[in-house]
């Protein structure tokens, strides 16, 4: 929530700061930290910010299970391990374990599908906080909700803890394809289309009149190899979350070290040949037919 | 041999370090001041240009790739050889001569002569905006600051602009630096200061 300090000019939490802080993060790589270890080899391959959670992906699919918010205990730990921005995964719907999140002062909070939603109805009111949220979609009308409801950053959702990068092509390919198929809609059909993709009128003229969302927007969910990082990077998102694909490949510090360097130098072939040259085994990963319908994590959330 | 009695003079070239940040925000308010720009990725990028701005981001993550592409040495040449430079937050981090709370094992270009604080206004919670009265503007700079530093010392540098106290701008010979984030503000007026120092019209 923004407030003023009542004695000077000073605004906090206004929604400038909250979607600002995620424009600082553009152009790098936001990885998955299960403890101040792991958070420590992400900083020191150049992460621009570390995700807190209490298994990554592949192991909450391994589980089963509920999945929650971390300890506490274990995200201060990161917190005091590192000097990059901090974010957390907390349930969607959860907005107690969401102000528990602020009350640790972490950065920016994943309102995600990674974990076992709490609530099958209605997502956190993201505007009643002072830290800011990002939260996953898989198409533009879901982006929009999501921002309706206050988060100042968007990811694609992919299929997290697979390591196969075809629902992050899927997702970010579709944001864009609705975004290009809204320019030549007159004033009435974009009415039509916001009832179609479930989005608020307001935000789909927004995104008609910008070209883009309006809000900074990374992918997710299946990254594994600088290669994959660069695609999407060359399809335009503005940064990518790796998950699994860092701390389940052979050598976690040269395998984020190279995605980072990969994310940066996205559109030169050459220099990406060295940076993928003898890194190991990226994470085994998961076919997308191997995987039961009923467990796929994007389609939590709603 | 051109005709012409009067030329236009060509517009400065300046490149924005392009490693991670809001360098997109900076090359577009430099286009829109008038400037040519230029995306900066590798040591050669830095040949002929005549200003240069280090963007808002991480400033751990810039610091570790540009020590890993061989970049790090080039820049600290050619901003103490005079290239005139904007620094906006992590920029600023760079260009200090000291850094607290940061990592102990990164080094910047040490051309600026003041020591900041890294995220010393707080984390993200206490990130913030406020109104900001700049030396040479007419009226107030919409000032956007997200886990900002704090200057501790402005050692021989000017201030410029002052939050609660404390330096929010200041500027070293032809080296600018601020603690916040003109690119996110839509107010092009400091980024055209910067240009007018590149252009050698500035107050001296």
């Amino acid at each position: 929530m923004a407030e003023s300090n009542g004695r000077s000019n000073v605004l906090k939490g206004g929604f400038k700061v909250k979607a600002g802080h995620a424009e600082m993060l553009k152009g790098g790589v936001i990885m998955d930290v299960v403890n101040a270890e792991h958070a420590r080899i992400a900083e020191d391959a150049g992460a621009c910010a570390v995700m807190a959670l209490e298994r990554v992906p592949a192991d909450i699919r391994r589980d089963g299970g509920v999945a929650r918010m971390s300890d506490p205990v274990l995200i201060r730990a990161i917190m005091a391990a590192v000097t990059i921005p901090v974010m957390a995964k907390c349930r969607i719907g959860h907005t107690v374990e969401a102000q528990v999140l602020q009350a640790l002062g972490v950065d920016y909070i994943d309102e995600s599908e990674v974990l076992t939603p709490a609530d099958d109805e209605n997502h956190i009111d993201k505007h009643a906080f002072t830290v800011p949220f990002v939260c996953g979609c898989r198409d533009l009308g879901e982006a929009l909700r999501r921002i309706a409801e206050g988060a100042a950053m968007i990811r694609t959702k992919g299929e997290a803890g697979t390591g196969n990068i075809v629902e992050a092509k899927r997702h970010l390919s579709a944001v864009a394809a609705q975004m290009r198929h809204l320019v030549g809609l007159n004033r009435a059909e974009i009415v039509h289309e916001a009832k179609l993709i479930g989005a608020p009128l307001d935000l789909l003229r927004q995104v008609q009149e910008l070209g883009r969302l309006p809000v900074v927007t990374f992918v997710a969910g299946g990254i594994a190899t600088p290669a994959d990082a660069a695609w999407m990077m060359q399809l335009g998102a503005d940064g990518v979350f790796v998950g699994s694909g860092i701390f389940k490949s052979e050598d976690p510090a040269r395998t984020a070290k190279a995605i980072v360097t990969a994310t940066t130098y996205h559109d030169d072939p050459e220099k990406l040949a060295d940076i993928s040259a003898g890194l190991g085994e990226p994470m085994r990963g998961l076919e997308m037919a191997a995987i039961p319908r009923e467990e796929l994590l994007a389609g939590r959330g709603w | 041999m051109s005709l012409s009695p009067d030329p236009m003079p060509a517009p400065p070239l300046i490149g924005v370090l392009a490693m991670q940040g809001a360098f997109r925000e900076h090359l577009r308010a430099l286009a829109s001041c008038g400037a040519e720009v230029r995306a900066i990725r590798d040591p050669a990028d830095l040949a002929g240009l005549d200003g240069l701005v280090i963007p808002g981001g991480e400033s751990t993550t810039m610091q570790i790739l540009l020590e890993r592409v061989g970049l790090m040495d080039a820049l600290r040449d050619a901003v103490r050889r005079g290239l005139p430079t904007l620094g906006t937050c992590a920029g600023m981090i760079l260009l200090a001569r000291d850094v607290t709370d940061g990592r102990e094992d990164h080094r910047g270009l040490e051309a600026l002569d003041i020591v900041v604080q890294r995220n010393g206004y707080g984390r993200q919670v206490d990130s913030f905006e406020a109104e900001l009265d700049v030396e040479g503007l007419d009226s107030r700079f919409p000032g956007v600051f997200i886990r900002a530093p704090v200057v501790l010392e402005a050692g021989s540098a000017e201030v410029l602009a002052e939050h609660e106290g404390r330096p929010v701008a200041l500027r070293q010979g032809r080296i600018m630096a601020l603690s916040f984030h003109p690119e996110l503000s839509g107010d092009l007026r400091l980024h055209g200061e910067f240009l007018k120092l590149v252009r050698g019209m500035g107050k001296s």
